[in-house]
């Protein structure tokens, strides 16, 4: 894939993979797969996301690396050792669950403390281990409470600790924010970020929430249907998405039907529903004669004004909407013979739009792609 | 002070009224819809162990049949034969007693004490209706040396109080020593206390057993998938649906030496000759185990059903071999509804009757086949009582007991 290069680790087949995927298919009644020909290098120190919706097979790919599931076919080779075969508790990785699975009949200090039992650490220096990991997570003084007794924040902090006591190089997690309000999950998201990056961990990180990706990966992997649709840094995954699930799931887009009739200066040139001709980025991966969409950020959408640049975009259609959004204006506007198209600008750079008006817009060329289907 | 110079806010008081104006019918509905439960348990369920409780120290007998004589013994000195008076009061009595017919009523009461007393009341009785003169002590002497001995007349004395601890001691194999004190009866006429801690024992077993049995199936009741659960859910229950006594003799047929069981024992080779299985301890506690199954899995399920699955995988990503899992951490929480469940079934089990009865030998019988025996054959209801106040009381510690080791939280029965 090409995009694999542009991370900010490279993936590829390269050495440092301290996670490799090989052809790893799963399936539970032998005739669906759940995951269909998995193939994934995580590097050491990486903070890797697997995004998608429910039931793209992250979910699966994540237990079958934790040990839960067993791969149908293909291989998963965890520090250069195939570990298809290996129960959890011989994995050594920390597990951070979507409920947490705290032990409820321990205190803190016991769940944190459980898995140092079947690490030969004992006594003082398990109770050192202990208050250490609680520190790291701001909750020294919960020791002695019981889980019950701590908030949704509490205890998403005492899963982490639970799972970086005992230092493990690679640590997984399972929408572990999912429970908390929005705010917290921000505040989370930051601080599990920064243990990772301080503590050099290489993290797995499962979510369905594309804005919990985009601020703490430094790659991310989007699953729909059982297949990586792309894999990809924060940055080029939402500029330059390859298809059109990846441009409708991360972000808002856009996606027009269009077909091509020519390149121009790098660009594809092509024509709308209702005839107009417009340019954009991405022509390397359009071929012609298949379905093609033109794909667009309602942030990249603009209005006319002036003289137009040299490869922008103009067009025009009726507004049918607006919303006022505080720093934005939301325009809902039809264009290109029917087509529905979704517009952010700025409330500064506004005027007053009324339902029903004609409104001109444009948008640069290098901010749109062209993608099949 | 500013709060009493204050003027009363009528319309804020006027205002309170109305809400609760307002409510009061709401309130009366939901109070009547309780009504009839609360009338239901007060006559089936808090009288008669009101009347249980009576019915165990209740001793009428003597105070109504005998009063003439009981006041003559006020000045006896309880050691010697009484005198003539006493005699005397007692022929009255005893002529009154002869014309009401209630002889008999007092000699079967005195009789539980002093064996033979029923017949030479009610001789007496027959005798003092023929007398019109004294002197009485003589005729009643000549009756028997009973009318001789102080004991009897001390018994009579005794049950004089319309109260007597007679019944529950005789419950837990006491007796009233001639000098007054409490002591054992004679370890060969001890019968309650074998027969309680026979209950406890076979109570306990079952328990244990259904537990055993009970535990694995609910934890897979909990994994199986959907319709697997479902069916296996119905096995469970299906004998909740069927009647205690179709179960009993289901396993009479079963339990028979020429029953199913041994002719498959035997067809398998297992066995060469049949086993005795019905009338046995063996058949008791299985059919019982089998009874009472339901009520142990049930509470252990619902309580197993609420341990997310997670809790297990947690605990293997952070090291845990499967086994260790199990016992650190998943036991220890299914511990409020196996405490519930084993208590569900201890007490019920010990108030079991048909089965042991049916299925059960001479030595299987337990406290409520005894209730049983002395409320239809002896119409003794007063041991009845007590022995049903023993079990009461014997249930009640064994709850406090479980109340103690776990804490009420630790229980949950649904």
């Amino acid at each position: 894939m090409a995009s694999m290069q542009t991370g900010t680790h490279a993936g590829g087949r390269s050495s440092d993979a301290l996670v490799r995927f090989t052809q790893v298919k799963k399936s539970y009644d032998g005739i669906h797969y759940v995951v269909k020909d998995l193939n994934l290098d995580v590097a050491k120190g990486e903070f890797l996301t697997m995004l998608g919706p429910s039931g793209s097979g992250k979910t699966t790919t994540l237990m079958m690396l934790g040990g839960f599931e067993r791969p149908t076919l293909g291989q998963i080779m965890l520090d250069g050792k195939p570990v298809e075969r290996l129960p959890p508790e011989k994995r050594n990785i920390g597990f951070v669950f979507q409920n947490y699975a705290l032990f409820p009949h321990m205190t803190v200090a016991e769940n944190v403390g459980f898995p140092l039992r079947y690490r030969g650490i004992k006594g003082e220096a398990a109770r050192e281990k202990v208050a250490r990991a609680l520190g790291r997570v701001s909750l020294e003084a919960m020791g002695d409470r019981r889980p019950a007794q701590l908030s949704g924040g509490q205890q998403q902090r005492v899963a982490l600790a639970r799972a970086l006591v005992f230092e493990p190089s690679l640590v997984l997690m399972d929408e572990p924010l999912g429970a908390l309000d929005k705010q917290l999950r921000e505040r989370m998201q930051i601080e599990i970020k920064h243990l990772q990056t301080s503590l050099g961990i290489t993290m797995v990180y499962v979510t369905h929430d594309q804005s919990e990706a985009l601020t703490m990966s430094d790659r991310i992997a989007v699953f729909h249907d059982g297949r990586i649709q792309q894999l990809a840094d924060p940055k080029t995954l939402y500029n330059a998405p390859e298809n059109r699930f990846v441009a409708g799931f991360i972000g808002e887009n856009n996606t027009m039907p269009c077909t091509l009739v020519g390149h121009e200066n790098g660009l594809a040139v092509v024509r709308m529903a209702d005839g107009s001709i417009l340019k954009s980025a991405g022509a390397a991966q359009a071929s012609a004669g298949g379905d093609l969409s033109l794909s667009v950020r309602p942030e990249n959408i603009a209005q006319a004004d002036g003289q137009p640049a040299p490869g922008t975009n103009l067009f025009s259609g009726t507004v049918t909407e607006v919303f006022f959004l505080g720093d934005h204006l939301r325009l809902s506007v039809t264009a290109f013979a029917g087509q529905a198209v979704t517009a952010r600008i700025p409330v500064s750079a506004a005027r007053g739009f009324k339902p029903g008006e004609t409104v001109h817009l444009s948008c640069n060329a290098a901010d749109c792609r062209l993608l099949e289907g | 002070m500013q709060r009493t110079t204050q003027p009363v806010d009528i319309e804020r008081i006027q205002t309170f009224m109305a809400v609760r104006r307002a409510a009061r019918p709401a309130r009366r509905a939901a109070f009547s819809l309780a009504l009839p439960l609360v009338a239901f348990l007060l006559v089936a369920f808090v009288a008669p162990i009101l009347y249980l409780l009576v019915t165990a120290v209740d001793n009428p007998e003597t105070q109504s049949v005998l009063p003439r004589t009981l006041a003559a013994l006020e000045g006896w000195d309880g050691t010697s034969t009484p005198d003539e008076p006493v005699f005397a009061a007692l022929a009255a009595d005893l002529k009154q007693a002869k014309e009401d017919s209630t002889a008999a009523l007092v000699g079967k009461r005195l009789n539980y004490e002093i064996p033979g007393m029923r017949s030479k009341m009610l001789a007496a009785s027959r005798m003092a209706a023929g007398l019109e003169t004294g002197p009485y002590r003589e005729k009643f002497l000549e009756q028997g040396g009973i009318w001789a001995d102080p004991a009897t007349w001390a018994v009579i004395q005794r049950n004089g109080a319309g109260l007597t601890p007679y019944y529950l001691m005789t419950a837990v194999d006491l007796k009233q020593a001639p000098t007054g004190g409490i002591e054992r009866v004679a370890p060969d006429q001890a019968i309650f206390l074998p027969v309680l801690g026979r209950t406890l024992l076979v109570a306990g077993m079952v328990t244990a057993l259904t537990l055993i049995l009970g535990y694995p199936v609910a934890y897979v009741l909990t994994i199986a998938p959907k319709t697997i659960a479902a069916v296996m859910m119905l096995m469970v229950l299906l004998p909740l649906w069927t009647s205690l006594l179709v179960r009993t003799t289901a396993w009479v047929v079963l339990l028979q030496s020429d029953g199913v069981i041994n002719s498959v024992l035997m067809a398998l080779h297992l066995t060469t000759e049949k086993i005795q299985l019905i009338f046995t301890r063996v058949g008791t506690v299985t059919a019982m185990t089998h009874i009472q199954l339901p009520f142990t899995i049930l509470p252990i399920y619902s309580v197993m059903r609420a341990i997310q699955p997670t809790q297990l995988r947690a605990a293997r990503s952070l090291g845990a071999g499967p086994t260790s899992a199990f016992w650190r951490i998943y036991a220890p929480q299914t511990l409020p509804g196996v405490v519930a469940g084993c208590l569900m079934t201890f007490i019920l089990s010990l108030g079991y009757y048909i089965t042991p009865a049916l299925v059960g030998g001479p030595q299987d019988q337990m406290v409520s086949n005894f209730i049983a025996v002395y409320i239809n054959r002896d119409l003794n209801w007063g041991l009845a009582a007590a022995l049903g106040v023993v079990l009461l009381l014997v249930t009640l510690a064994i709850y406090g007991l479980f109340l103690r080791l776990v804490g009420a939280d630790k229980i949950k029965l649904g």
